[in-house]
């Protein structure tokens, strides 16, 4: 998934077709990427299509209705405002973790990363389900938190970690790999020439990686905005309060407003277009990047 | 003389280290060993009692095996689409390329509405399969649809670049040596994308076991029937049975660090094949 990995150019394929030993026949080339745009259809593009048929189906007014309303504004705003904290504190803990990981040597480095990844692999539900453990009433810090008037599980700030949890990963794991394989010679340099230990992070090693780090905002921003099962288990559905975008969706869907679920849900859809153009344009921007140094 | 120790160039190593432990330990790691610390609770026999209720086993069967077979399903047709993408030029590659993320960019209750509209029983797929007596939303099959969406970007993005790097004078070696096609394929491409495959094997199989939100709506969530392991956890949390919730959550966490590891072990191997095909 790294920026660097698939930012090889198209031009590939025209190698490999002018090749009369790689080339697979004409009836053979059309046969697989005839099975391969089908399930391409029939998984991917069409759900996608799906979300904006369903969103329009009764006209653009009764779309407008469903996003104006003020119970869905408040869920855009609880949204917005989850992903403003979340995003922000895991690039803090991305830019630290890799600058440990990848500029220093120590043991258990592996077992680091490794830690990191954790997030990914465990469920959204559980993930919702610990912080229940540990701020619910009847968990660990239940009484004292009761006693202070202070609530965390069925309120915002709940919704708030739990969406900070699934989204650790994402800004360290494409900064780790990045800084690498950009090595310490250049903010050794630096450090020889005088700069400061700050000034030669922000003069040599945020310029390097600034396209890395934008890719890990951008995923990490559309899980944020995009959290579900997580945020369903300590949020408490409470309408115009702790309901997300995701949430809001699953409620208009099971009360049967289909059309304006599917209208929320088109947001979302748009998050994720947008989400996938910005990847594309920075992964695009990255490759130019990395190829300069391979220039004669 | 002083003995050739390593010093740390590069400073800042204490403040980073400091904050990427900290923040670790307080967002997952303590909150994660609540899980274990609630279920020891229960005492071994009354967890044992709970972990394995039939209602709970029917949920494991269906969880693990759609999150297999979805994960086998996109090793077959995420191999194609990515040999397509790699090796062939087709109008709208550009296009397809980018979608392919569409899982990891759209939120899964989106794709959990999207899938059931699609494959409802008046929906533009479910439509066409209703007459053949093929029911999808509301059955375990359509469990098996939402996983498979939610894998496809795994076995495509780990084959993807291994099938970009893979030299094309293997082929032309294996082709002069007079080895038919197909027997290159099985021969030299396959095995060099073994480890890939199975790295996106394990990343789908890992994801699809904890999957929740797309899998929900179209799952129809009849209890020894279509109810996923995860579905388990909030019904029993809406019950307040926390100890019971726990329970299950500690078996699937148990499960997530065993393919934690086995997918780095993959990843390893997998870094080291591509290495070798250079």
């Amino acid at each position: 998934m790294a920026v660097v990995a698939h930012a090889t150019p198209f031009a590939r394929a025209a190698r490999f077709e002018a090749s009369p030993a790689a080339a697979d026949s004409r009836l053979v080339k059309w046969l697989i990427i005839g099975i391969s745009l089908t399930f391409f259809t029939c998984f991917l593009l069409l759900p996608l299509v799906a979300v904006f048929v369903e969103a329009f189906k009764k006209g653009w007014e009764a779309y407008l209705r469903a996003i104006v309303e003020p119970d869905t504004m408040s869920a855009v705003r609880l949204t917005l405002l989850a992903a403003a904290i979340a995003v922000p504190l895991n690039v803090i803990f991305g830019i630290a973790a890799s600058w440990a990981i990848a500029k220093h040597d120590f043991r258990g480095k592996q077992f680091l990363i490794t830690l990191i990844d954790l997030p990914f692999s465990v469920s959204p539900v559980v993930a919702g389900l610990i912080y229940v453990l540990v701020f619910g009433a009847q968990g660990w810090f239940g009484p004292y938190l009761l006693d202070h008037n202070i609530r965390i599980i069925f309120a915002v700030p709940g919704i708030v970690l739990a969406t900070i949890f699934v989204t650790v990963p994402f800004v360290a794991r494409e900064l780790i790999p990045l800084m690498q394989a950009q090595g310490r010679d250049e903010e050794e340099a630096a450090l020889v020439l005088g700069a400061s230990g700050w000034t030669t992070f922000a003069r040599v090693t945020l310029p390097n990686i600034k396209w890395g780090l934008l890719y890990g905002v951008i995923l990490c921003n559309a899980r944020a905005m995009g959290e579900f099962g997580a945020v369903s288990v300590v949020s408490g559905h409470i309408r115009g309060q702790t309901n997300t975008m995701p949430l809001h969706v699953e409620i208009l869907y099971n009360e049967y407003q289909f059309a304006a679920a599917f209208a929320v849900a088109s947001l979302l859809a748009l998050l994720a277009l947008v989400t996938l153009v910005l990847k594309t344009v920075v992964e695009w921007r990255a490759g130019i990047q990395a190829q300069e140094p391979e220039a004669p | 003389m002083g003995v050739a120790k390593v010093r740390r160039v590069l400073p800042g190593f204490g403040l980073s280290m400091g904050v990427t432990i900290s923040y670790l330990s307080l967002i997952v790691l303590i909150p994660l060993t609540a899980v274990f610390f609630k279920s020891a609770t229960l005492g071994w026999t009354e967890f044992w009692h709970v972990a394995t209720a039939p209602r709970v086993m029917a949920s494991y069967r269906l969880s693990f095996g759609a999150s297999l077979i979805a994960a086998a399903i996109n090793v077959v047709f995420g191999l194609m689409l990515a040999w397509s993408l790699v090796r062939y030029n087709f109008p709208g590659r550009r296009i397809v390329d980018a979608l392919v993320d569409l899982p990891f960019a759209l939120p899964t209750a989106v794709a959990g509405i999207a899938l059931t509209a699609l494959y409802a029983p008046n929906g533009w797929l479910g439509g066409f399969l209703e007459p053949l007596g093929i029911k999808v939303a509301f059955t375990p099959l359509g469990v098996l649809v939402a996983l498979i969406f939610i894998g496809v970007p795994f076995i495509v993005r780990t084959v993807q670049p291994v099938l970009e790097d893979l030299d094309i004078e293997f082929e032309e070696a294996a082709a002069s040596l007079g080895a038919s096609r197909l027997q290159t394929i099985r021969k030299v491409v396959l095995p060099a994308l073994a480890p890939a495959l199975l790295t996106g094997f394990a990343l789908a199989f890992a994801r699809a076991v904890g999957e929740y939100g797309s899998v929900i709506f179209i799952a129809g969530n009849m209890p020894m029937v279509s109810e996923i392991t995860p579905l388990i956890i909030i019904t029993k949390l809406e019950q307040y049975d926390y100890a019971g919730a726990t329970a299950v959550a500690a078996v699937m966490l148990v499960v997530s660090f065993i393919l934690l590891l086995i997918i780095n072990a993959l990843q390893a191997w997998s870094a080291r094949s591509s290495e070798r095909t250079r």
